[in-house]
């Protein structure tokens, strides 16, 4: 590996929906050695569980393999791209055999695909119960055995080593389950640079880059409070972080592209979803954000130097969701004078209905927007708006209920008050509703699993 | 539109959007709101009065908690961290802005005291 030259790593994808289009463009116009793609939010895991009670095969992020076909050009033109996803999510290993059989269809049959696994805690969490592990609500305190035989997923945050270690392996797929974000561009700067696990500056900085880019085109102008003036936002282009041998960046998009890249829109990445900016934990690192200084070099491009980085704690992050009855929620527009106390009446009127019917709801919220309550009682219209729009919410254990809840709407039509738009856009349906659960768990009782093979082997596995 | 005021002295009821962009997202039940300032003098004013009581205060109608403030003066970013600002966090809240993605634009709209 040369040391010297930098690793241009591209993110593709900053959550499941993100643009299909997107990682074969990147990889086409942004000369990458690296394509990530980042598509576990924190509830993730936890609609991915609910797909795999129907199919035990299922469990992964279903975009990555549709992706592949589309991919295959790309891994045959650039020979040293590598591809680095958690798109494995609840299931990597049904997740790699899916791609991998789509690799020996195109021909591909000698890719080497390798898969991290480890994350996934669900079956021993009854056992660390039992003795006694502390698996307490980080925000709350409250011991996990209140919502024990509710849970349907609890994933540790694995790190970058596993990463590495698969790309070291000659795997040009690493395909992982759920793993910090800002891992995914770590993973492959360790392997490229070979620095040391204790070299906490350079990880340091790397880790800045992934979390700038983990969140897709958030940090090439998505977001942007300057929308109006952004070049080309529809053909935004995604981040790109190129790392050099010191762990420092330049962060920028594919030449062509739409977008913007500034020390602004890098800044407000930085800042993103962030708690104490002096210790940003990951699996790998801690990392100091404050020392950053962002350096506009033009054309897009930001560098982006002074992480500090400092040995990572003892316990590692676990995100363990847990079922919480069912949800559901549906909109009307409510149009004419008195347009606010109109919804709020229609709302009140549609869960008296409820009621009538002998079903009680544990939660309910009415939302009238448009008339200050996006953000409630703190940005109100300057005149009584002439239309707003009502949403009703409601969650409860009973799932009849809120499914009788979701039959209330289309009686409005004839039976609420006047100026109701909106019914053809069909009756609202119940899902199930989650509660989240971070927690820690000391690293001693963690171990990653790594395992690679070609895709001719990966597709020759069976379940 | 936002305009940098450093070369007029700002006066209080200076509106938070004239001085700084901002960005708001969920972690659990915390949100957080990162406040950046358009240039120097601007991430001084805001250091000086855009203070984690003012937003606290400002956002108690959300039911809103402890507000902690933290500094990053190297790109002149202010980070807010709010608990209980959710109603639930996003896995449970029934808002529509369950995972607090409006809360930045909003704190643009706050004005600053007299010192």
């Amino acid at each position: 590996m040369t040391a010297e030259r930098t690793l241009r790593i591209g993110n593709g994808a900053g959550f499941w929906g993100d643009n299909l289009d997107v990682p074969e463009l990147l990889v086409r116009t942004g000369d990458l050695d690296v394509l990530t793609l980042e598509y576990l939010a924190e509830l993730t895991l936890a609609i991915l569980s609910h797909l795999r009670s129907r199919d035990a095969d299922s469990g992964f992020i279903p975009d990555f393999p549709e992706l592949v076909p589309r991919l295959v050009p790309c891994l045959r033109d650039q020979p040293a791209l590598k591809i680095v996803t958690n798109a494995g999510g609840l299931n990597p290993l049904a997740c790699a055999r899916g791609c991998a059989r789509k690799l020996v269809q195109a021909g591909l049959g000698e890719t080497v695909l390798g898969v991290v696994t480890g994350d996934d805690l669900l079956e021993r969490i009854p056992g660390w119960i039992a003795d006694q592990v502390d698996l307490a609500h980080m925000e709350t305190g409250e011991p996990i055995s209140t919502v024990a035989d509710r849970l349907v997923s609890a994933n540790v945050y694995l790190g970058a080593e596993p990463i590495a270690r698969v790309l070291n392996d000659e795997a040009r797929i690493a395909l992982t389950g759920r793993v910090a974000d800002a891992s995914l561009t770590l993973g492959p700067a360790l392997s490229h640079f070979g620095w040391a696990w204790d070299d906490w500056d350079r990880l340091a900085g790397a880790s800045a880059a992934g979390h700038v880019i983990e969140c897709g085109a958030q940090a090439t102008g998505g977001l942007w409070h300057r929308w109006d003036a952004i070049p080309d936002l529809a053909n935004v282009g995604y981040p790109i972080a190129e790392v050099d041998h010191n762990g420092q960046s330049v962060i920028t998009k594919p030449e062509g592209s739409g977008g913007l890249v500034t020390p602004g829109t890098v800044a407000e990445q930085i800042v993103y979803e962030i708690d104490d900016p002096t210790c940003y934990r990951t699996p790998d690192v801690d990392v100091d954000l404050t020392g950053i200084r962002l350096n506009d070099e033009g054309a897009n491009r930001v560098a982006l130097r002074g992480a500090r980085g400092r040995p990572p704690g003892t316990r590692l992050k676990v995100a363990a969701v847990y079922r919480n009855g069912w949800t559901a929620s549906g909109m009307l527009a409510v149009v004419g004078q008195g347009a606010a106390a109109k919804a709020k009446a229609a709302g009140a009127l549609l869960l008296q209905r409820v009621r009538r019917a002998g079903f009680t709801l544990a939660e309910t919220l009415v939302e009238c927007l448009g008339a200050g309550e996006v953000v409630p009682g703190l940005l109100r219209p300057q005149a009584p708006p002439l239309e707003v729009m009502l949403r009703v919410s409601v969650r409860d254990e009973n799932r009849k209920a809120v499914e009788r809840f979701c039959r209330e709407f289309a009686p409005l039509v004839t039976s609420g008050p006047s100026g109701i738009a909106g019914y053809a856009t069909g009756r609202p349906s119940a899902r199930p509703a989650f509660g989240y659960w971070p927690t820690l768990v000391d690293r001693t009782l963690i171990e990653a699993r790594t395992r690679v093979a070609t895709a001719e082997e990966w597709s020759r596995e069976i379940a | 539109m936002a305009t940098d005021p450093s070369s007029t002295p700002p006066v209080s009821g200076t509106r938070v959007g004239d001085l700084a962009h901002a960005r708001s997202g969920d972690k659990g039940n915390r949100a957080n709101i990162g406040v950046v300032a358009f240039s120097q003098s601007s991430y001084r004013l805001l250091e000086q009065r855009l203070t984690a009581e003012l937003v606290a205060e400002y956002f108690r109608p959300l039911g809103v908690g402890e507000v902690r403030r933290y500094e990053l003066p190297g790109i002149l970013a202010l980070n807010f961290v709010l608990d209980h600002a959710l109603g639930g966090g996003a896995s449970q809240s029934l808002r529509i802005d369950s995972q607090g993605k409006a809360l930045g634009v909003a704190l643009l709209e706050l004005r600053l005291p007299d010192l």
